[in-house]
This record gives structure tokens, sequence and C-alpha cells, in this order.
């Protein structure tokens, strides 16, 4: 017999119910059932970073939880860092300064350094390569990844918020 | 399937643990589902400690302080008690993972995990870590060195939970230092590590030395006879290498995939010279 739990949470700003396996990895929950394949999986054992979510505006994991632990949280894929067809500032900047090669590193990347501008808007190149440790591109593209956040902090330190 | 109980309360806890006696108990998950994607485990029941409150934050007793057992590592880093009274700690829990498993990983599933390469546990073995474990109806607490047995041994009696970790406040030492050797600095197991607490006098004597090393040997390993050693010596590189000689002899590393034996044993002789970077002459140099 299959257990099936109904689990309440905020995905990207509207509150969601799903109906699923409590012990369904939250990766799965996200892509499979809901259909959000923006976020990837590459390792599934929490070394690559491919599948960060935010979880109450904070950078985890989604191969790494469990269905049961979304009950009651907000969160954050890369599908709801802006309103559909607009780009969030970070979004731009890894466009605009060549930080996606085959783009599959790229919605754990922005969302880390979501994560990283938000604790510190004003980091290092040194900070910048810290806040995106977690998170491997495998075209090896992290000059121009360090470039796209940096490029970002400056443009939120010149205007308002992230 | 199975099912996953998310308690709320030390009394909800205890309710699960009496009906699911074999339900598995854990926090970040970091290590837990990592095992059950592998195959290398398959509980019927899982118990996820992450919101329960009594289990979470730091808090300041006099001369001690008691950290709950599922605070995270990037909880315990921004704490600011944790970073003024155990520096060493924080160096520890820095190196850890990535910013997303500190996010994740709690200090108490790195202590019943009990990987020889954890690292916050040199930093805890110098600082004398106590445990607290408690059952429905028991408490007991022991240091957190006989607590540890092995690789993912740990001395928990059915119906117990480790809830927390005390440490002792220790305003005596003047360097903290905590070094780890791996095949990358960000997401890296240890080859070797080494926590160090030191006072050295005014004169650049060594008065008392605590070291732990990580990595080579089932748990964490100590010496205290390189400790004994180091001590009424001046910290120059000729006392360093005399205790690293010792140290090289006293620890058991083995070969796996990240590096030899052999290679371990001389890295954990090595990591003891890099204390001469504190001190006075060589700090003066660098200074200059």
């Amino acid at each position: 017999m299959r257990i099936k739990l109904r689990i309440t949470f905020i995905l990207n700003g509207l509150e969601t119910d799903v109906d699923v396996a409590p012990d369904r990895r939250v990766v799965d929950v996200l892509r499979e059932d809901i259909g959000l394949t923006g976020t990837k999986e590459s390792c599934g054992a929490g070394d690559c970073g491919a599948c960060t979510i935010l979880v109450d505006g904070e950078s985890r994991l989604a191969c790494l939880m469990l269905a049961a632990q979304l009950q009651g949280r907000r969160i954050t894929t890369i599908e709801g860092l802006t309103p559909e067809k607009s780009l969030h500032r970070l979004q731009r900047a890894f466009v605009e300064n060549g930080g996606v090669q085959c783009g599959f590193c790229t919605p754990g990347m922005v969302l880390a350094a979501v994560d990283l501008l938000q604790k510190n808007p004003n980091p290092t190149r040194r900070q910048i390569r810290e806040g995106l440790a977690g998170n491997l591109c495998r075209c090896t593209g992290y000059q121009h990844i360090v470039d796209s956040v940096e490029s970002a902090a400056e443009e939120v330190r010149n205007k308002e918020s992230l | 399937m199975r099912e996953v109980f998310l308690p709320r309360t030390v009394e909800e806890l205890w309710d699960i643990m009496d009906n699911f006696p074999d339900a598995v108990l854990y926090a970040g998950g970091t290590d837990l589902l990592v095992q059950m994607r592998a195959g290398h485990t398959n509980p019927s029941h899982l118990v996820c400690l992450e919101r329960v409150e009594a289990l979470h934050g730091v808090r300041d007793e006099g001369d001690d302080v008691l950290i709950g057992a599922a605070t995270t590592h990037s909880g315990l880093l921004e704490n600011p008690l944790i970073r003024k009274e155990f520096p060493i700690l924080a160096k520890g829990l820095g190196l850890l993972g990535s910013p997303p498993i500190r996010h994740m990983g709690t200090i108490g599933g790195n202590i019943v995990t009990a990987s020889p390469a954890g690292d916050s546990l040199p930093p805890l073995y110098v600082l004398e870590a106590e445990v607290e474990i408690r059952s429905r109806t028991q408490m007991r607490r022991l240091p957190l060195k006989d607590f540890i047995l092995g690789p993912n041994m740990v001395v928990l009696n059915e119906g117990e939970v480790l809830m927390g970790v005390w440490l002792r406040k220790q305003p005596r030492w003047n360097i903290h230092h905590y070094e780890k050797v791996g095949r990358r600095k960000a997401q890296a197991c240890a080859i070797a590590s080494m926590a160090g607490l030191l006072k050295i006098s005014d004169s650049g004597i060594i008065e008392s030395a605590r070291l732990a090393w990580g990595s080579v040997g089932p748990t964490v390993a100590t010496s205290a006879e390189a400790e004994r050693n180091l001590i009424g010596q001046p910290l120059t590189l000729e006392t360093l290498e005399r205790a690293a000689m010792l140290v090289e002899a006293s620890v058991s590393p083995i070969d796996d995939i990240r590096a030899s034996a052999e290679y371990r044993r001389a890295v954990s002789g090595a990591l003891l010279l890099r204390l001469l970077d504190y001190s006075p002459p060589f700090l003066e140099r660098c200074n200059a």
C-alpha cells in the first residue's frame, strides 16, 4: 500500500497542495509531480548543487529533503524568482556576462547567488566563490559565473534591493 | 514507502519512538538520505527532528554553553556567542561542506554520524565537549570522546536521543587553530585535519596545549604524549617537529579513495608545524 499525505506549502508565492508519499524527495515532487523542471538533479547526494532551492529564503538541496518537510514552508524555485517572462537581476547578469554555457547548473547557481547577496550585498570575489562553493559547473565556466554575480551585486549597490 | 514524522515537541518525539521503535531519526538529512539512496539502509519509519523546538539554539549558562543538537552549522556560524567563545568550532564549521549543506546539516548529526572526517569533531574534542542524552525517563551526560566509538557508532541505547552539546568557556587559550587538507577546498571530505588550542606566554613559551586530528583513525585521534612534549617549550619549528614525530607514530590512518595511509600519516605531523604561524617572531615578520 502506498501512503499518501496532503502537504500544504507556499510554492513561488502560491499556496499549493500536493498528495504525495511523505518520503518522496522534494526534487521529484517539484519536477515530476508539479512539473517545474527548472530545478535540476545531477548527483542526488548533496555534492553538486544542481537541485538548489530556497526554503524560507535560504538555499537548500531538494535532493536531500523529503516531501513531508515541505509542510508549511515557503519554497522558491528558479521559476518563481520573478513573474513569468521577466528576468531577475541575477539572471540578466548571467546572460550579459556569459555566465551560462550548457545551463544545467544555472538555476542552482542563480539561487545560491540570491542567498549569498541577501546575506552579503557587497561580496569580494573570494566571498562569491565561497558562496557558490556548493554548486558545480561541469563546463567550468566559473570565471564568468563569478563575474555575473559581481556585476549583479554592483547593480544592487547602485540601485535598490535585490 | 514509509512514514515521515515531524514532531514539534519532545513529548511527541517520545510517543513516536514508543510506537515505532525501529524508526530512524535524522535532522538535516545530509548523511542519512544519501545512505538511503545508495541502498545502504532502508528504515521502516523516519523521524525528522528539524522542528523540535527544544533541540534548537545556543544557550548561555554562565560558565557553560548548551548547543541544541538540531542547530544547523550555519546557525552556529552566525551565533555571536559561538564566534566569541569557541572560535575553533566556527573555524571547523566554516570548512564543512558548502553553504546549502551548512544550512541543512546539524551539529548533532555530525556527532551521531561519527565520521572520522566530521569537521566539527576535532574542535569539539579539544574543547572537551560533553553530550546530553535523554530518553523519556532518563538523562545522562558524558564526554564526547566516550560517546563516539567508531565510524557511525555511538553509545545511544534504544529510546535515547542526543539532545545537545555542552561546552565549557575556556578564556585561557590564545591560539585557536583548525586546518583541513582535502582534495579541494569546498565540499571535500577531510584527508586529514587538525584542531589545536594553545596557550603561549608573552615570551613565546607553550604553557598548555590540546590537539586533535580528524581522518587519521577510526575516530578523532588525540596525542597526550605530543601535548606533554610541547609544554614548557618555545613555539619554534624544532619544538613542533619533535612533537610531530610523536604524532606520526601514534595515528592509525587507512588507505581509501582520497589518500593513502602513508600520506595521511605524513600530513598529520605536518599539520602541527602550521602552528608556527602563531609564533611571536613569525607574527612580527608578517606585520613588518
